[in-house]
């Protein structure tokens, strides 16, 4: 047992335990803040701390170190960093949850990155579960009408998604007979090539674990809770709702479709073209749904349901790309790195406006860019990082991602989402016009700490840096999809 | 053998938006004298290019490449020749004209001229970007300072018509991201030189070449406007500020006729012959139509938008007539269209701001009250409708000429045959407005109109000029272009 190659998931835990303990401890709540960030600090110093160590084994096959566990963990350490600095004015509308909300987020990223190296069903199952259940709490933090509504609903049908998912993950076991990605992976390769009756029962299995992934990512058809858990949910919780659960969804179902069932080629295909339907299915749905809405944190999650389809675009893409798989792998890794960025800038944006009273309707945006010039700068950004306008991150994200699609054969879904884009731009665009051209019902400047400004400049420069300059970080994307352990 | 002289020119406006951008204090008249200092040291800069490019060589030149991101082998790499060298002069220049233009501006003058001025930095970056990724990115880039442009300082209807002008450019780029997405994976290139100068080569590997042609097509379409894809136009025309307008005319249209050029019928030489009738249709329909419906118009600004879309058909003629006087004439065409609609705009908003009025029904007489404006918007009418002497002459006649004698398309002699109508059409119109507008009875209520000023007098009187040289000499632009149309005419292997 190595159990010191979890060093950064030891510490988040720790740092739970301890947030819990300085809430009881210490009356003043910026102690809590310091100690979660001051832990997410050292767990990021001990994730460098492990990075050189080649890919390894932790646990007995349960857990893996590798390259890609690695970029998810920096990235949900990075998120929970920034989600917490954007927070700290918000969190005073929930006082009396100081503690209980910091833990809580602390361990949904301790599930997240879990989840990241997790090669076993069975610690896939619990870390997704840990992070499942830590937003169950998060999600009904206002103990209002609304949010107890929400967080009822995403309670249920999380748990008809987790028999789902254990259900398909049975059907991978029984035709498997392993628990283990690679104990799966030298099962699929012993299938010859022609050989049906094994590969139906896979796919089978593999569509239920899509589904149930899917609730995790909102993909059309399992999106319906989102909506409302997004739209009733204390604003930081879906900011990190909308980023690191998506995203973790996405880095454990890259690795189950990719490790083992990349062969026999038919069977990669199979579920490549059912992915590449749910996609664009997903980001038809999403636009298009998005577009009556008045409700911004409603539309946002229509719209991060469309953002899902496009990733499901490289997922896709990876199915149909038989064995040269690094470069749409790196393209889904990039996307997804743009859109945490897009949505801290958007997302923090929202928070900082309802740090007081909720502001939910998009007219309460109005004229916001005369109001406080960051916030109107850093939502515009965001938003236009979304539509996929260049020289942002969003557009570069969408370029890698459809050029991998269009190699493999998908020019059709790139052609659905491309008009997808335009759809999504009429919806994002009326923000923006709220934002720059709408009078504003008060001339009061918005204020916001420093804590928030500077989450609002990082995103801003994340996004500029990611759509100008990609080649610094096409390198930390190759670098995530390199290594890969099954 | 990299010079930066296009890089300083497409940064240079951006730098100065940035600026203006920075420091949120300076007065309103700092921020105009600035974009003022910034877009003319563009258009020196350009005027040094014009000088030194050298009209005998082949090729690009002014060449600038580093390497931008190696995992899709995206290069930056910008470069000029003598179809992108005359547009990208015309460019600064009319960014000259709309700064001087909008020097009324009070409304948020700080946020007006940071838009105005990366819409220039964007349109220069089109014309000189020789990556197919880069390219993509400036082309891109446009949309969002125009919508500003027209959402806040435009009139009428404006929210609507800069959502519709956002909706149809990027539907048309979406298509045109598709297609250089496809070009991308079946070439491994997204070097546009490079890839059309394979030529045939790549044609044949490259499976769709058919739907890939017209995905990037749609971009180009939409921007001309080609006539199906036309009705963003009139609303933007129309609704934007002044200065806008010229911008969007006079050298966003280009961006249109442009693309063609350098995208599709130089990387798909076979298939723009295969489907040049359609596209010729298209072009005739456009002249036609754009020209009868400039009939009906009672606004001035709609009018002239109209009649744009008719002379813009022009262009599309000369490019799908495939022979090399043809594309001389497009070339030309959109230089002088340039010069023209913009001095037509320009008049039209002196007039329009002076009046209070822009229905042609309630103007009229307005030469006796306003006697420069009238001698200014009557030459841009001369030229507009193709007088000999203007520069409106030369293109239509040189994109007739080469069109007509054109081998590579079959009936091309019917399609520029019916074309001429339009210069039937044109002369009609023109000449009916500038006497409904500028002559017949003396209207009492336009009596204390202000004739165009100083500033005003100075930008029309240059575009007479211009007009005027261009039109006389036209082998100053001929001599430019001819060189590199005759390129894209050895691709198509004729």
């Amino acid at each position: 047992m190595n159990l010191d190659l979890l060093r950064p998931e030891i510490c988040m835990a720790l740092t739970a335990l301890a947030a819990v303990g300085a809430d009881l401890l210490f009356k003043r709540k910026a102690i809590v803040t310091a100690v979660c960030l001051a832990g997410i600090a050292a767990a990021t110093g001990l994730t460098f701390s492990i990075m050189g160590n080649a890919p390894q084994i932790i646990a007995n096959r349960l857990f893996s170190l590798d390259d890609y566990a690695i970029f998810f963990k920096f990235l949900f350490l990075g998120l929970a960093f920034i989600v917490i600095v954007a927070s700290v004015d918000y969190v005073n509308r929930m006082k009396d949850f100081h503690g209980e909300f910091h833990a809580l987020l602390i361990t949904a990223t301790l599930g997240a990155m879990l989840t990241a190296s997790a090669t076993d069903i069975i610690s896939i199952l619990l870390s997704v579960e840990l992070t499942a259940i830590s937003f169950y709490a998060l999600v009904g933090f206002l103990k209002n009408g609304k949010t107890a509504e929400s967080s009822i609903k995403y309670v249920l049908l999380g748990a008809i998604n987790s028999a789902v998912l254990l259900y398909g993950f049975s059907m991978l076991f029984g035709f498997t007979g392993s628990t283990v990605l690679s104990g799966m992976e030298r099962a699929t390769a012993a299938i010859p090539s022609g050989g049906a009756a094994g590969g139906a029962g896979l796919l089978f299995g593999l569509m239920l674990v899509i589904a149930g992934f899917g609730f995790k990512i909102a993909a059309v058809p399992f999106h319906m809770w989102a909506p409302d858990v997004y739209e009733g949910a204390p604003t930081p919780v879906t900011l990190y709702l909308s980023t690191a659960s998506k995203i973790a969804g996405f880095a454990v179902l890259t690795r189950i479709l990719v490790t083992p069932f990349m062969q026999p080629v038919a069977l990669a295909r199979n579920w490549g073209i059912i992915l590449a339907g749910i996609a664009a299915l997903t980001m038809t749905t999403g636009n298009l749904l998005a577009i009556p809405q008045v409700n911004i944190k409603r539309l946002l999650s229509y719209s991060s349901i469309a953002q899902s389809g496009y990733m499901l675009v490289a997922v896709a893409a990876l199915g149909m790309s038989s064995s040269n798989f690094l470069q749409a792998r790196s393209s889904l890794l990039y996307f997804i790195l743009a859109f945490a960025f897009a949505e801290l800038a958007v997302f923090t944006a929202i928070v900082v406006m309802s740090r007081n009273k909720p502001a939910d309707l998009i007219s309460d945006y109005a004229g916001l860019a005369r109001r406080s010039p960051l916030l109107g700068v850093a939502m515009t950004l965001g938003l236009l990082s979304l539509m996929g306008l260049p020289p942002l991150a969003g557009f570069m994200g969408k370029f890698y991602v459809f050029t991998q699609a269009a190699q493999h054969g998908l020019l059709w879904l790139v052609i659905i989402a491309v008009v997808n884009s335009v759809v999504s731009a009429y919806y994002y665009l009326r923000i923006i016009k709220t934002i720059w051209t709408d009078e504003p019902a008060s001339e009061e400047p918005v204020s916001s700490s420093l804590g928030p400004r500077f989450a609002l400049a990082f995103a801003c420069l994340g996004i500029a840096v990611l759509g100008v300059a990609p080649a610094i970080i096409t390198r930390f994307s190759e670098f995530g999809s390199h290594m890969f352990m099954p | 053998m990299n010079s930066h002289l296009l890089s300083l020119i497409i940064f240079l406006p951006l730098a100065g938006a940035l600026l203006i951008g920075t420091y949120p204090r300076i007065p309103a008249r700092v921020v105009k004298y600035a974009a003022l200092a910034f877009t003319l040291s563009v258009l020196a800069l350009s005027v040094i290019l014009l000088f030194r490019f050298d009209r005998q060589a082949n090729g690009m030149q002014f060449q600038e490449i580093y390497s931008w991101i190696p995992a899709l082998a995206a290069y930056y790499r910008l470069g000029i020749d003598g179809i992108s060298l005359p547009l990208v002069a015309l460019t600064s220049l009319l960014s000259v004209v709309a700064v001087l233009m909008s020097w009324k501006v009070e409304n948020r003058t700080r946020e007006f001229f940071i838009w105005l001025l990366v819409l220039e930095s964007s349109v220069l970056g089109v014309f000189c970007a020789l990556d197919l990724l880069l390219f993509f990115v400036f082309w891109e880039v446009e949309v969002v300072p125009v919508y500003f442009l027209i959402s806040i300082w435009g009139s009428g209807d404006r929210r609507h018509s800069a959502t519709k002008y956002v909706l149809y450019t990027l539907l048309g780029s979406a298509l045109m991201l598709a297609g250089i997405v496809s070009l991308y994976y079946s070439t491994g290139s997204l070097d546009m030189v490079a890839i059309a100068g394979s030529g045939a080569a790549i044609a044949q590997t490259l499976l769709p070449a058919v739907p890939i042609f017209f995905l990037l097509l749609a971009g180009f379409a939409v921007k001309l406007p080609v006539v199906p894809f036309h009705s963003w136009q009139p609303d933007a025309y129309t609704d934007a500020p002044a200065a806008v307008t010229v911008m969007l005319a006079g050298s966003l249209a280009k961006m249109g006729g442009y693309g063609m050029i350098r995208l599709c019928v130089s990387i798909f030489p076979e298939v723009a012959r295969r489907y040049a009738p359609i596209m010729l249709a298209l072009a005739v329909i456009g002249i036609i139509y754009g020209a009868a419906i400039a009939f009906r118009q009672t606004n001035l600004k709609r009018l002239i938008a109209y009649s744009s879309i008719s002379h813009m058909g022009f262009v599309l003629l000369g490019i799908f007539a495939l022979s090399q006087t043809s594309l001389v004439g497009a070339s030309l065409q959109m230089v002088s269209h340039g010069l023209i609609t913009a001095l037509l705009f320009c008049t039209a908003s002196i007039i329009m701001d002076t009046t209070g009025e822009n229905d042609i029904r309630r103007l009229g007489g307005l030469a006796r009250q306003m006697p420069s404006t009238a001698t200014f918007f009557m030459l841009a009418g001369l030229g507009a409708l193709g007088l000999p002497s203007t520069s409106g002459f030369a293109a239509e006649f040189t994109t007739f000429l080469g069109s007509y004698s054109s081998s590579e398309v079959a009936g091309i002699k019917v399609f520029v045959l019916v074309a001429l109508l339009g210069v039937l059409l044109a002369a009609a119109y023109v000449l009916w407005t500038i006497q409904r507008v500028l002559f017949g009875t003396v209207l009492p209520v336009f009596n204390d109109s202000r004739d165009a000023d100083m500033r005003q007098k100075t930008y029309c009187g240059l575009f007479v000029i211009l007009i005027f040289f261009v039109g006389l000499y036209p082998m100053a632009v001929v001599s430019i272009v001819q060189n590199s149309t005759a390129g894209v005419i050895k691709l198509l292997g004729g």
